[in-house]
């Protein structure tokens, strides 16, 4: 080859590998899911992030901490700032990472866990753990989640390259995967998925029998890296089992978590036995039979849990801090919004269209 | 380590950044590490039978060349007098019986291993049928890619005994022979005299070359998993049920398996060629357009070109000349007739090579049925060709038309993706079955009802038909032209735009990752 033919060889080489890079980019952002309508819960773990304000409190937990409790009610009544760092099926690993990630941002007071979780010891599905982490930046807890969640089918490369991993969704494309390519609307209100649909709980059915109930090596394992975390960080851990009826809660996991309480001198919540004294009606409070508080559960739960928060645990009421105030004000107002929004769609289809795959039959 | 797995992805960029970094005459040690490496992944047990074989391989073959070297030295000066005829006749037949021993004892060892790895569930299963005995089956590992490097390494020592080829008295060379790893998935089945000569050497960064062997990689990735691995959900339904899906859809399943097949075996090849290609080993093409075939013969010439010429080479040819068959087919001549007493030393060295052939595929008789098929097609071609010749001389023109080369290449491809319903069904009788219900069962209307229920939608049907499509673009322009790569190097930044296209089209059409169960190879496990 003549040394221009060599040059004109190595400049498209190099054009190359700068464009397919480019548009493996490109095609990864356009393929990855959005999750702006329907299924929300992939969109929750990157919203933390968009925060500017630092939070007193901060929940780590599943979907019984983001659909049961309502930070804004919080805020409106005790002046209490918290966050949900939540996601669906968040593994106690998970929680772990998310949280240590959240201390190199915050400094909350009180961390509050809920010991759902506490039951899966093993990584459980591909689907979730991709909600929990795909939003997670870059960093050295992303990389140690991954790790901890990955089940045998993942690569790990494909949560730095997402094309790898989205690919096969150019048969499903839609306006939605254009439009939010770039950016992404809140879905949540400070980590808090609001529903304001009404499905009452019913008969609920008999718990099934398991084999063996003892919480797994893995959970503690996690659980005392959770609380050391908390001590090097100085704040107080607090472990809660939020009052949804379902999953079952059995005895035997609950008295081995009382008995860890116990043994570190930490406190542990039950609230189920509590549901009366929150005030839950669950001919109303719940959207979906008892599974999960909808919003009017969720701020009655958040009413009961800020006196306790700022009488017990002495989280400070921060609704005189004018800068706190202004960025609460505006999470306010998104949250009444959200609320008007949701009545809308209930009045107009007598469903949440937006917020759901479907009506429910 | 998969060719489709990332982990593989990654330790090609690793080698080949390495191959050109060190020392050349490094070089054929690093692939040697890479080999034992990229064996180790698939389980360290495998690396102990590939030592055995390459050990037996080595000592034969030094053996046998000390031999020979020692016998001609001493035939072209002996110690003492000058050695009459019959002392020299001696002396060589000696040698001869003494290099005999060896090479029957290295065959018997290398594939005593195959036999005994590959084959003994098969005679246990066969002799509790047979016998009504119950003996229980082995669960003996079988080492990755143990029938491609066997055959590599017997086509060696048969080499070295018939002096086709020089003994290599480095073990690790033998060892990097044998062991070479984009061979061992699926071929070819290369022949030392060929494979040495670039394999051995020392290697400087050739632009052009690395180029294009990216280029034959990516081609092959695009067949394998855009095309191969996207048409296995449609095979698996269709082949999985064979009391549900008979008539048009054995036909469909045949279609559709004719083409994973082909992208999924060609693909393989591809990946292999284009590895060795960036590293600048050459290695010999295994298909030369199949499809294209207009009879079965022919079809066999372009098809897994390395393991048909090694049966060819190694136990058709051998067998045809072997003295006892000779014998037989001299008393055929003067018993029966003499055509027939001709021919026969033919037939029945067609039938064992094909028979072995079906063996060689897979321990079952679905494959050996399968063997002996094609056995049966081509004698009864050689048969016909009188009658054809006749026929081809009367309709000069008629033959020579574009319609009837079509008629001859679609008859070829039907016949022999008619064969290979026994490698879709594995099941002699099944796959007769179905095969036979093609003609019996008109349900053709409500099969093209269900093409999009048997695990592809129509998404799946555009971007594979558009796969086969390109496959066959491809496939026409090297049959007129001869190497599209040469072709597209021509025009200055096509070659970069295509790469980049197929590169996206991989990543983005791919069948690959969670939700597809990635499939091996077809021929890995063989």
């Amino acid at each position: 080859m003549t040394k221009t033919k060599t040059k004109v060889h190595i400049i498209a080489l190099l054009c190359t590998v700068i464009f397919t890079v480019l548009a493996v980019w490109l095609l990864g952002k356009l393929l990855q899911p959005k999750y702006m309508s329907g299924v929300l819960e992939g969109a929750m773990t990157a919203e933390y992030y968009n925060e500017t304000s630092p939070h007193d409190v901060i929940f780590i937990g599943d979907c019984e901490v983001y659909e049961n409790f309502s930070p804004v009610t919080m805020w409106e009544e005790y002046g209490v700032t918290s966050y949900i760092r939540g996601s669906a099926q968040q593994l106690i690993w998970q929680s772990y990472y998310l949280l240590e990630e959240a201390f190199d941002r915050d400094s909350p007071k009180v961390v509050v866990y809920n010991v759902q979780a506490m039951k899966y010891s093993e990584p459980q599905s591909e689907a979730y753990n991709r909600m929990s982490l795909d939003g997670m930046p870059l960093s050295a807890h992303k990389l140690a989640a991954i790790r901890a969640s990955a089940t045998e089918e993942e690569a790990l490369i494909s949560y730095f390259i997402p094309l790898l991993r989205y690919h096969d969704r150019w048969s499903e494309l839609s306006s939605e995967d254009l439009r939010y390519m770039f950016r992404r609307d809140p879905v949540t209100v400070s980590g808090y998925l609001m529903r304001s649909d009404i499905k009452p709980m019913s008969k609920l059915p008999s718990p099934p029998v398991l084999d063996d109930y003892a919480i797994g090596d893995t959970c503690w394992e996690y659980l005392d890296r959770l609380r050391l975390l908390c001590e090097e960080n100085g704040a107080r851990l607090l472990l809660i089992k939020s009052p949804s009826q379902w999953p079952y809660w059995y005895e035997e996991w609950d008295r081995q978590i009382s008995g860890y309480a116990e043994k570190y001198g930490l406190d542990y919540i039950n609230m189920l036995p509590l549901t009366e004294e929150i005030g839950i009606d669950w001919s109303r409070d719940t959207y979906d039979a008892g599974l999960h508080l909808n919003v009017y559960g969720a701020e009655k739960l958040g009413l009961w849990f800020g006196e306790l928060l700022t009488e017990e645990y002495g989280v400070p009421d921060r609704r005189n801090d004018t800068e706190i105030a202004a960025v609460w004000a505006e999470k306010s107002e998104a949250y009444h919004a959200l609320y008007d929004a949701q009545q809308a769609e209930l009045k107009e289809y007598g469903y949440l269209k937006s917020w759901t795959l479907g009506e429910e039959k | 380590m998969l060719f489709t797995s990332y982990g593989f992805i990654a330790f090609l960029i690793v080698l080949f950044a390495l191959y050109y970094l060190i020392p050349r005459r490094f070089q054929w040690l690093l692939l040697l590490i890479a080999d034992a490496l990229f064996y180790y992944c698939a389980g360290w047990q495998g690396l102990v039978f590939m030592a055995a074989t390459v050990t037996v391989a080595w000592a034969s073959t030094n053996l046998m060349s000390s031999s020979l070297a020692k016998q001609k030295s001493f035939l072209s000066s002996p110690p003492g007098k000058e050695l009459s005829r019959e002392e020299r006749k001696a002396v060589k037949k000696q040698g001869e019986k003494y290099r005999k021993r060896i090479f029957i004892l290295a065959l018997v060892l290398d594939l005593g291993i195959l036999a005994a790895l590959k084959y003994t569930n098969f005679v246990i299963h066969n002799v509790n049928s047979l016998f009504g005995a119950n003996i229980a089956g082995v669960d003996w590992l079988l080492p990755l890619g143990i029938s491609f490097y066997t055959f590599q390494t017997v086509s060696y020592i048969i080499d070295v005994y018939w002096e086709k080829t020089e003994a290599e008295k480095n073990i690790l060379r033998v060892a990097l022979f044998t062991s070479f790893f984009p061979l061992l998935i699926q071929g070819p089945i290369s022949r030392f005299g060929d494979l040495s000569r670039t394999l051995f050497a020392e290697h400087e960064p050739d632009f052009k070359q690395i180029s294009f062997g990216l280029q034959r990689i990516i081609w092959g990735y695009f067949k394998k998993l855009v095309i191969a691995d996207r048409l296995l959900a449609a095979v698996t339904t269709l082949c999985g049920d064979p009391t549900l899906y008979t008539g048009a859809y054995v036909f469909f399943g045949a279609m559709f398996y004719a083409a994973e097949l082909y992208a999924d075996f060609t693909g393989g090849i591809d990946i292999t060629i284009g590895i060795a290609q960036v590293l600048g080993i050459r290695v010999q093409e295994n298909f030369i357009r199949p499809f294209f075939s207009r009879n079965i013969a022919e079809y066999w010439r372009r098809w897994h070109i390395s393991m048909g010429t090694w049966f060819k080479d190694y136990i058709f040819y051998p067998l045809s000349v072997a003295p006892w068959l000779l014998k037989l087919s001299k008393a055929a001549r003067k018993k029966i007739s003499d055509s027939f007493g001709r021919k026969l030393s033919v037939y029945v060295s067609t039938i064992i090579t094909w028979f072995l052939t079906g063996l060689w595929h897979g321990a079952a008789w679905n494959f050996v049925v399968w063997g002996l098929l094609n056995a049966v097609f081509i004698l009864a071609a050689e048969e016909f060709k009188p009658l054809s010749h006749r026929f081809r001389t009367k309709h000069e023109r008629l033959v020579s038309s574009f319609g009837y080369r079509v008629f001859e290449t679609l008859r070829t491809f039907l016949l022999v993706s008619s064969f290979r319903i026994l490698d879709c069904y594995r099941d002699v009788a099944v796959s007769f079955k179905a095969f036979f219900s093609v003609f019996t069962d008109f349900n053709w209307g409500s099969a093209f009802g269900d093409l999009l229920n048997i695990g592809l939608s129509a998404g799946d049907y555009i971007i594979a038909g558009i796969g086969v499509v390109m496959m066959f673009t491809v496939s026409c322009i090297q049959e007129k032209h001869g190497e599209v790569r040469e072709l597209i190097w021509q025009k200055k930044l096509l070659p970069y735009v295509l790469f980049t296209l197929l590169v996206l089209a991989v990543l983005v059409f791919g069948a690959y990752g969670v939700g597809y169960d990635s499939a091996q190879f077809i021929y890995n496990q063989f």
